[in-house]
C-alpha cells in the first residue's frame, strides 16, 4: 500500500509499504531517516521515540498505515540546519552519549518533556524518562543533560 | 494482509461485520509486537485511529461516565484521573510515556489479558463494556461477565469495543501492582479496591494470578457482613480479608513468578490496598476532595 505523511515538516509518500509494516521500518529503510533507532521492537526501549502529532510514542509500535495523513517528527527535525537544539547539545556537552544508540529516543523524549515541563524536577525527569533505556551511562550523566538543557531553554544559564 | 482504514464508527461496524477475521487496531502497543515478531499474522488489520467517535468521553444522563474506546492511558490520567482514581491508578503503571501516549483500556479488553493492568479497577468499580455489531447493535456487558479465559473475552467476532462506563468515585480507591520496576512492567500480580462507602460495600479485582481477571467474591461479602464503617479497621478483619483475597486467585508458575508467590502477594496487597482506602476513608479526606 502507499503511505503518505508528513515528517519534519516534508511531505513523504512510502510505497510497497506491507500492511503490517511499523512506521519505524517506514522511516528507517523508505524515507531514509535512520536517527530513530531499531533495537527491541515492543515498546520496552524508547530508541525509536518520535513525536506522532505532537505526542511521543514508540515508532516501532505504530503501523505505517496508522501514520497516514499525519504529522511525524523525528530526531532528524529536532535541529535548526547546523544549529543543535539545546537539549542534543547539553547531551554532548554532558557526556550523556557513550555508544549512542539510545540516544535519539531519548533527545526526543527530553525534548517532549521540557516541552510540556519547562523546570522539570528530577523526579519528573525520571519517570519521563522510564521507558527508555540505556545500557552505557548508569543515567546519571543523561540526568545531567537534561536538567542542562531546560536550564537553558527557561534562560536560567 | 489488509489495511482497513473506516472513518466513522458507522463504517467500522459494516466492515467488522463483513470480515470478522480482520483485528481492530487502536494504539497497536499490543498488535504491533505480535506483528513484529511474527507471533501473528491476521488476515487484515482493522485501524480505529481515524474514528473521532472513540476518542472521547462524556458525562451521561444517569452520572456515569462513557470513556470511548479509544482514549489513551495519557488522557485518561489528565481528563478523568479526579474522577476515576483507582483506574487511573492503575494507568500511571502502565508501560512508559510513549506507550501511554497510545495504549487504551479499549485495547486492554480486546485483548483480555490475565495481566492487563485495567481490569481490576474495571472489576472492582462495576465498569461496564459498551460493545456494538453491526447486525445486533449495542450489548452492555458488566466487566465481571467480559472476561472468559486467557486472551479470551464476551466479544463476538462481528463486535467491537465502543466504550466503558463507569461510575465517578464514591469513596477513596486504590490499585497495587507487582513487578520488577516501576516502569515497562507487566504484572506478577496486582490488586484494585473500590470503596462504596453508601452501599457499605467495597468492590474487588485481582490481576494476573488466575486465567481471567476476577473479583475477590468472598472476600467482598465478607466485608459486606463485617466491616463496621464507624470504626477503625478491625486487624482480624482486615487478616481475614487478605486471606479471602489469596483464595480467591488460581494462579500459575510461570516466567513472572511462582503461583505460592502471587498467593502470598495478592493476600499483601488486598491488606494493603483496604488499608489505604480505609485510612483515606476515615480522615474524611476523600469527602473533602470530592467536595
Amino acid at each position: 500500500m502507499r503511505v503518505t505523511f508528513t515528517v519534519n515538516g516534508r511531505r513523504e509518500t512510502a510505497d510497497d509499504v506491507w500492511e503490517g509494516e511499523s512506521l519505524l521500518y517506514v522511516l528507517r529503510e523508505r524515507v531514509g531517516l535512520p536517527g530513530s533507532k531499531n533495537a527491541c521492537e515492543q515498546g520496552e526501549c524508547g530508541s525509536c521515540t518520535v513525536y506522532l502529532d505532537g505526542v511521543t510514542v514508540c515508532a516501532c509500535l505504530v503501523a505505517a498505515g496508522q501514520a497516514e495523513g499525519r504529522e511525524i517528527r523525528t530526531v532528524e527535525g529536532l535541529a535548526d540546519g547546523d544549529r543543535l537544539d539545546a537539549v542534543q547539545e547539553a547531551f554532548v556537552e554532558c557526556g550523556a552519549v557513550q555508544c549512542g544508540f539510545c540516544t535519539p529516543g531519548l533527545v526526543v523524549q527530553a525534548h517532549d518533556l521540557i516541552e510540556r515541563i519547562p523546570r522539570p524536577s528530577d523526579a519528573e525527569i525520571r519517570e519521563a524518562l522510564a521507558g527508555n533505556l540505556c545500557r552505557c551511562t548508569g543515567y546519571e550523566k543523561i540526568l545531567d543533560a537534561v536538567r542542562l538543557a531546560a536550564a537553558r531553554k527557561a534562560g536560567d544559564r | 494482509m489488509d489495511f482497513l482504514r473506516p472513518a466513522t464508527w458507522a463504517e467500522a461496524l459494516a466492515a467488522k461485520a463483513d470480515r470478522p477475521e480482520v483485528v481492530p487496531i487502536q494504539g497497536g502497543t499490543d498488535m504491533m509486537v505480535e506483528l513484529n515478531f511474527d507471533v501473528r499474522r491476521p488476515p487484515g488489520l482493522l485501524d480505529l485511529n481515524r474514528i473521532t467517535e472513540l476518542a472521547g468521553w462524556s458525562s451521561e444522563p444517569d452520572g456515569r461516565l462513557r470513556v470511548g474506546a479509544g482514549v489513551s492511558y495519557a488522557r485518561l490520567i489528565a481528563e478523568l484521573g479526579d474522577r476515576l482514581p483507582g483506574l487511573a491508578q492503575a494507568s500511571r503503571t502502565v508501560g512508559s510515556p510513549q506507550i501511554r501516549n497510545r495504549g487504551t483500556v479499549g485495547g486492554n479488553l480486546g485483548a483480555a489479558s490475565p495481566a492487563g493492568d485495567s481490569h481490576p479497577p474495571l472489576l472492582a468499580t462495576g465498569a461496564v463494556v459498551e460493545v456494538e455489531s453491526a447486525g445486533r447493535g449495542v450489548r452492555m456487558i458488566p466487566a465481571a461477565d467480559f472476561y472468559l479465559g486467557v486472551k479470551r473475552s464476551a466479544l463476538e467476532p462481528d463486535e467491537l469495543i465502543r466504550a466503558f462506563w463507569m461510575s465517578p468515585a464514591s469513596g477513596p480507591q486504590y490499585f497495587s501492582k507487582v513487578g520488577t520496576r516501576n516502569a515497562m512492567v507487566i504484572a506478577v500480580c496486582s490488586f484494585a479496591i473500590a470503596l462504596h462507602p453508601g452501599e457499605r460495600r467495597v468492590g474487588t479485582g485481582i490481576g494476573s494470578a488466575a486465567p481471567t481477571p476476577r473479583r475477590a467474591v468472598a472476600a467482598e461479602e465478607f466485608l459486606a457482613a463485617e466491616l463496621d464503617w464507624e470504626s477503625r479497621l478491625d486487624p482480624e478483619v482486615l487478616r481475614r480479608f487478605g486471606e479471602l483475597a489469596s483464595e480467591a486467585a488460581s494462579p500459575i508458575d510461570d516466567v513472572r513468578g511462582t503461583a505460592g508467590y502471587r498467593r502470598h502477594a495478592i493476600a499483601v496487597m488486598a491488606r494493603r490496598t483496604l488499608t489505604w482506602a480505609w485510612n483515606e476513608f476515615r480522615s474524611g479526606h476523600f469527602e473533602r476532595r470530592a467536595g
